[in-house]
């Protein structure tokens, strides 16, 4: 029984790496001699390689190692090129959009000329790179769907550094590019329009987000609970449903009176993570642009209500109560 | 390593020992666990205080140990009563020569205010780190820049008592000394001087923030706060007090980052008094004035006393200072800040009152005695 209960995967193959299938072009188009690696069979398949870029992931990966490395060179000029410091304030640096006054023109390069700059090379990194998953996918003559989800993240990107500075008239509202800064960037965007938890697309979107990791977790667990019955080779239970799907179903029906299908689960799973972007990334459009105060729209919408209680600690206790030095 | 014997019972009586080896572990961890428990207590055991309606997350939590510990410095602190003046005795101003202040106090009274300024701010400098190292009849010269320095405080902690009253007397008599902010130290802790650009390589807002700075509070929010609200006068609020609003970004117009500027204040403050977001506001609208505590009225007075603070006493002593007691980027004069006297507690010194034994430092007339 215990062999089922493990971190890791159990079953690697490893053999004669698989090459695909044979075309005219296919040994010049794939790239890297494929190898294997027990480590990496851990978390999935065993094989390594080769991998197939094709023009856009050729343009993506130049675009975007060009955008990471203007990022990282500013960051490296505003410590005065100075390695320790680099690393000792990595975390704090970040390469700023404009300041205001720019609006949409174009700024100098030491005040976000070259944030718009390190943008548009991202921007082709990543639309490159949507069309490579949309090309892929036409040549495996699969479902567009991995294109279709990567495209609502894409909206969410492209809503925050793109269509919301356009509509706002200036591309200092984008996000700066650093670890904190970025985070800063979202805190005082919330506190600027009045608190955010306020915004309902940002409630659908955390509702998404967090639908999702419950789904995935229901589902993960799901699979991995019925592997000793097959239950893992999914594709195939979707049309010739064996006793893992059986009793997969069996247990949430009794569980819960509804169950979703082999095919079902993985519908509610896209549609949750797909959301997720899409309406974050609504919520983010209308704030600054059509609301500039989400908690007073609440209270125009008669959802925020007011609490009764006093406001300040004195009518709870006493501060010399509190540090021990009453008398 | 066993013996034969050993071993060959372990074969003919072979044992599942890893079942009970859990369970003995588990068993004998948990009652372990309890019988500290028990014995020690609950070591991180916590307090809090609400500060706001049920319902709204206001309260302020700490660690019960962090609480039993008073500040230090109020054990140290120095404070003597003064000698009632029975009228008619000689005032300071008549037996020394060029008292420009506390000149309306009995000899007795004066000389007990400048031995306690002593303790206060020169406890190992003493007399001489003032007066110089000279004779008792040359103590009238402004020879020292600390003399010069010292006579402008006693006029701004006179100034802070009683213009300020409802700052540092809000809630009950506690007022301010020059140990509320010197402690014992020449320099007071926590005071700060102009950052201005902490980014040479960038310009406009990228400039001034994203470096971990003691006027950021270590964080990557703007390093000029304190300069921009707390001298300056800038406009600390950032928010429409409508849900729709025609504006964009522009001049005069608060955008995200003017946002993250009035956050960095916000933090400072808070750390200064090692109190958070809540202890002023439901954190749900911060700018709304319907939901903030008596605090947070208590603040905007305390940002007013600090732009007087700064604007009117210590910027214009500027030129007095030494270069070593002038600020790193712009050789600009100390200022302060909340942190200058709050050094981290809900109020300083933990609301002690220290001039109830002062009545000379509370006016900036001559003292009433009771």
């Amino acid at each position: 029984m215990a062999e089922y209960q493990n971190i890791f995967t159990q079953v690697q193959v490893q053999g004669t790496p698989e090459w695909g299938m044979e075309t005219e072009q296919s040994g010049q188009e794939r790239m890297g001699k494929p190898g294997f690696s027990t480590l990496v069979g851990w978390i999935g398949n065993a094989q390594l390689g080769p991998i197939w870029l094709g023009w856009t992931g050729m343009v993506s990966l130049a675009t975007g190692i060009l955008a990471l490395n203007i990022i990282g060179l500013n960051m490296l000029a505003q410590v005065g090129w100075s390695i320790p410091e680099f690393i000792r304030q990595l975390f704090w640096l970040a390469l700023e959009p404009p300041s205001p006054e720019y609006g949409l023109r174009i700024p100098p390069l030491n005040d976000g000329g070259w944030y718009i700059i390190a943008s548009f090379f991202l921007l082709i990194s990543v639309m490159s790179w949507w069309a490579r998953t949309y090309l892929l996918a036409m040549e495996h003559k699969m479902g567009k769907h991995i294109f279709w989800a990567f495209g609502s993240a894409i909206w969410l990107f492209l809503v925050l550094g793109l269509f919301r500075p356009i509509l706002m008239g200036s591309w200092s509202e984008a996000v700066p590019y650093g670890i904190f800064p970025h985070l800063d960037w979202t805190t005082a965007f919330s506190i600027r329009y009045g608190n955010l938890y306020y915004n309902p697309f940002h409630c659908l979107s955390i509702v998404f987000l967090y639908g999702s990791v419950l789904l995935f977790a229901m589902h993960g667990a799901t699979i991995l609970a019925v592997t000793r019955y097959g239950g893992d080779r999914e594709l195939e239970q979707i049309v010739d449903r064996g006793t893992a799907s059986e009793r997969a179903a069996l247990f949430w029906r009794w569980t819960m009176g509804f169950n979703a299908t082999m095919e079902g689960i993985h519908r509610w799973a896209w549609w949750f993570a797909v959301l997720t972007p899409i309406t974050g990334g609504i919520g983010i459009l209308l704030t600054g642009t059509v609301v500039d105060n989400w908690f007073i729209w609440a209270q125009e919408h008669h959802f925020a209500p007011m609490y009764d209680g006093s406001y300040g600690y004195e009518a709870y206790g006493s501060y010399e109560t509190f540090i021990g030095q009453e008398n | 390593m066993f013996p034969k014997w050993f071993d060959k019972w372990n074969n003919e009586n072979p044992t599942n020992i890893y079942g009970p080896a859990i369970l003995v572990g588990a068993l004998g961890t948990a009652v372990t666990v309890a019988a500290f428990l028990v014995v020690v207590g609950q070591p991180f055991k916590g307090e809090s205080l609400q500060s706001g309606p049920r319902g709204t997350g206001m309260s302020r939590a700490e660690f019960v140990s962090d609480l039993a510990r008073p500040d230090p410095t109020i054990e140290v602190m120095y404070t003597e009563a003064p000698y009632i003046p029975e009228g008619g005795e000689p005032l300071a101003s008549e037996i020394y020569q060029n008292v420009q202040v506390l000149g309306d106090l009995t000899e007795d009274n004066f000389n007990r205010v400048m031995l306690a300024m002593t303790d206060w701010v020169a406890p190992e400098g003493g007399c001489a780190y003032c007066h110089g190292d000279v004779d008792l009849e040359e103590y009238g010269n402004d020879d020292l820049y600390t003399k010069v320095v010292a006579r402008r405080m006693i006029q701004m902690t006179q100034n802070i008592n009683e213009g300020w009253d409802g700052h540092v007397n809000v809630n009950k008599q506690v007022g301010v000394t020059c140990y509320t902010c010197h402690r014992g130290q020449n320099v007071p802790s926590d005071i700060w001087f102009k950052m201005g650009s902490v980014n040479k390589a960038a310009g406009g807002w990228a400039a001034v923030q994203n470096r971990v700075t003691v006027q950021s509070q270590y964080t990557s929010l703007p390093s000029d706060a304190l300069e921009t609200f707390l001298l300056d006068y800038g406009q600390i609020g950032v928010h429409d007090l409508e849900s729709h609003v025609a504006e964009y970004p522009s001049e005069g117009i608060q955008t995200w980052q003017h946002t993250e500027r009035t956050f960095s204040l916000m933090n400072y403050v808070s750390n200064s008094l090692g109190v958070n977001c809540v202890f002023c506001h439901n954190s749900r609208a911060f700018y709304d004035p319907e939901q903030v505590t008596p605090q947070w009225a208590t603040e905007q007075l305390g940002i007013g006393m600090v732009q007087e603070i700064n604007n009117d006493f210590l910027v214009p002593l500027e030129g007095e200072y030494p270069p070593e007691r002038l600020g790193p980027v712009y050789a600009d004069a100390p200022k302060a800040a909340c942190k200058t006297c709050h050094k981290g507690y809900q109020q300083p010194l933990q609301g002690t009152n220290v001039i109830a034994d002062w009545p000379e430092l509370a006016t900036t007339g001559a003292p009433v005695y009771e």
